[in-house]
């Protein structure tokens, strides 16, 4: 690669605003978002239900259209307000996988991966997918026969068939354990490399968006709050510890001066000892991070 | 015994189905995709002859179709076709009568399949024409049997608009039904009870064996 190309892909590759007003079951909202994505990059959208982070990957993917705004991949404009650009779904280069994995029930894995081939392409992609994401002993499967994580995969494989230029992922990998959802990250960030797709990703999952975005956008009733790397934004500047854990306050027991809280950490129950300081804001249900410095363990309420 | 009766009733209630089978499918994708002011006026309109008397329907089917008046002396000059107390008059009537029946099935069976199946094909690039034949269609198989045979029961046990608009023509517009009718009014018993026993087990037969098809009750359809 010369240094002329290094520099044009080196330029931001996803530029995108979106406006639209929503109408959800809280009412109506103002979703009103733009931002940058790199090339071979994971961006995550990251903040509560409801704040529109679906509606972002609707959009990008042509499955919505926005009031006003822009979307721009490479040099391609693929939606402007202004313009009145607006291209179909079928003539943007997008993978879509699914909350609910679409999987087309009546074929199988494999004719579901086939479906997806342009008539023009060679169907060697579907061999190598299927070779990357192991799914040749279930190739003739139909989708009902397969777990939770063997539909994943496939739904995963299948969007990346016609080579998209983006891949978005509506929190694919919630419905997983957590061990499931590792083995998944790994694949997902095995296709990343090999196919240089650019990704954005929906999730809910602190430890998922470190291991994978580089770039997570926090977005709370349809504004984006905050940008950055996931240790810029998820770890208080203020503590330097050495071990974290995101956990769910379960109990909160007085004992004298201190408190003894319950945090629930994946499926253990750590006890932290805090002070009503400590505590000011949080009650049970409250996510907070263990933090541990030293010796003993404390707490801090996540600030997202 | 005179079959004609009973060929012509299989063949109009052939004909019918097919010819609403083409037309039904589109019609319920359109209605369970389409969210306009008109939807639920449509949507009436489809239904009407589930609930009117046949006799009405037959009375304004007729109406329309006389050559004495508007749409009838239309067909008639342009077309050079008469519609009234003919055979391809039946089978429009049939149509009209019929639609609910092949309509409904469909269009609740399409709205019940997920929506993410029609964008993923979307993104995967395929035409709503590709995705409804590849992917849409198979997966409401059930539906479309369901629809298709009670159209052809339907039909076959129509006897107000045929009457109607039909008459008691041998060969053309005489089918089983009205044959039944004439039997009674002229109190040949023997005949009447040939026809109604064979209709009996015709439709007996068809909607047993969709419900054997389809594994489960026959009106999951009516939700």
């Amino acid at each position: 690669m010369d240094q002329w190309q290094e520099l044009q892909y080196l330029e931001p590759m996803i530029r995108w605003h979106f406006k639209k007003r929503l109408h959800s079951a809280q009412g109506i909202m103002e979703l009103d978002v733009q931002s940058l994505a790199l090339p071979g990059t994971i961006t995550g959208l990251f903040g509560p239900s409801g704040s529109g982070k679906t509606s972002i990957l609707r959009m990008m993917a042509g499955l919505m259209t926005p009031d006003e705004g822009h979307l721009q991949v490479d040099d391609t404009v693929w939606y402007d307000s202004n313009s009145q650009k607006n291209t179909s779904p079928q003539h943007r280069s997008v993978g879509f996988v699914f909350q609910d994995y679409a999987l087309f029930p009546h074929l199988k894995v494999q004719e579901n991966l086939l479906f997806g081939l342009p008539k023009e392409d060679s169907p060697k992609i579907i061999d190598e997918l299927m070779q990357m994401m192991d799914l040749h002993s279930l190739a003739d499967r139909y989708p009902r026969q397969l777990s939770g994580g063997q539909q994943q995969r496939v739904a995963l494989a299948r969007a990346i068939v016609r080579k998209p230029r983006i891949l978005l992922l509506d929190e694919p990998l919630a419905a997983l354990d957590a061990s499931m959802r590792q083995t998944l990250q790994d694949y997902l960030i095995r296709l990343k490399d090999t196919y240089n797709l650019t990704i954005f990703l929906v999730s809910h999952d602190l430890p998922e968006l470190f291991k994978l975005a580089q770039q997570v956008c926090v977005i709370e009733q349809g504004q984006l709050i905050r940008q950055g790397s996931p240790a810029e934004l998820f770890s208080s500047e203020t503590v330097s510890g050495r071990y974290r854990a995101q956990g769910t306050i379960v109990q909160i027991r007085p004992t004298g001066v201190l408190f003894l809280v319950d945090v629930l950490v994946g499926s253990e129950v750590v006890n932290v000892l805090a002070t009503s300081e400590d505590l000011l804001g949080l009650q049970v249900g409250s996510p907070v991070l263990i933090i541990s410095k030293a010796f003993n363990p404390f707490i801090v309420g996540m600030n997202v | 015994m005179d079959w004609q009766p009973i060929l012509l009733s299989l063949e109009l209630a052939g004909i019918t189905t097919v010819i609403l089978l083409f037309a039904g499918i589109p019609l319920a994708y359109l209605l369970a995709n389409h969210r306009s002011r008109w939807k639920p006026f449509l949507e009436t309109l489809i239904s009407m002859p589930l609930v009117l008397p046949p006799t009405v329907l037959g009375f304004y089917i007729l109406v329309a179709f006389s050559p004495s008046y508007l749409f009838g002396a239309w067909l008639e000059k342009w077309l050079a076709i008469r519609l009234v107390f003919s055979f391809g008059g039946l089978v429009v009537a049939s149509m009209i009568y019929s639609l609910p029946f092949m309509v409904q099935p469909i269009q609740a069976a399409l709205q019940s399949l997920p929506h993410s199946l029609t964008e993923a094909g979307l993104t995967l690039g395929k035409s709503r024409w590709v995705i409804l034949r590849r992917i849409l269609i198979p997966n409401i198989r059930p539906a479309i049997l369901t629809g298709t045979v009670l159209s052809f029961a339907h039909t076959i046990g129509e006897f107000g608009v045929i009457l109607m608009i039909g008459g008691n023509i041998p060969g053309r517009t005489r089918v089983a039904s009205v044959a039944i009718f004439e039997a009674v009014e002229t109190l040949n018993y023997r005949a009447a009870n040939a026809y109604a026993l064979i209709l009996l087990v015709i439709t007996f037969l068809i909607v047993w064996l969709v419900s054997w098809i389809n594994g489960r009750s026959f009106n999951t359809w009516n939700r």
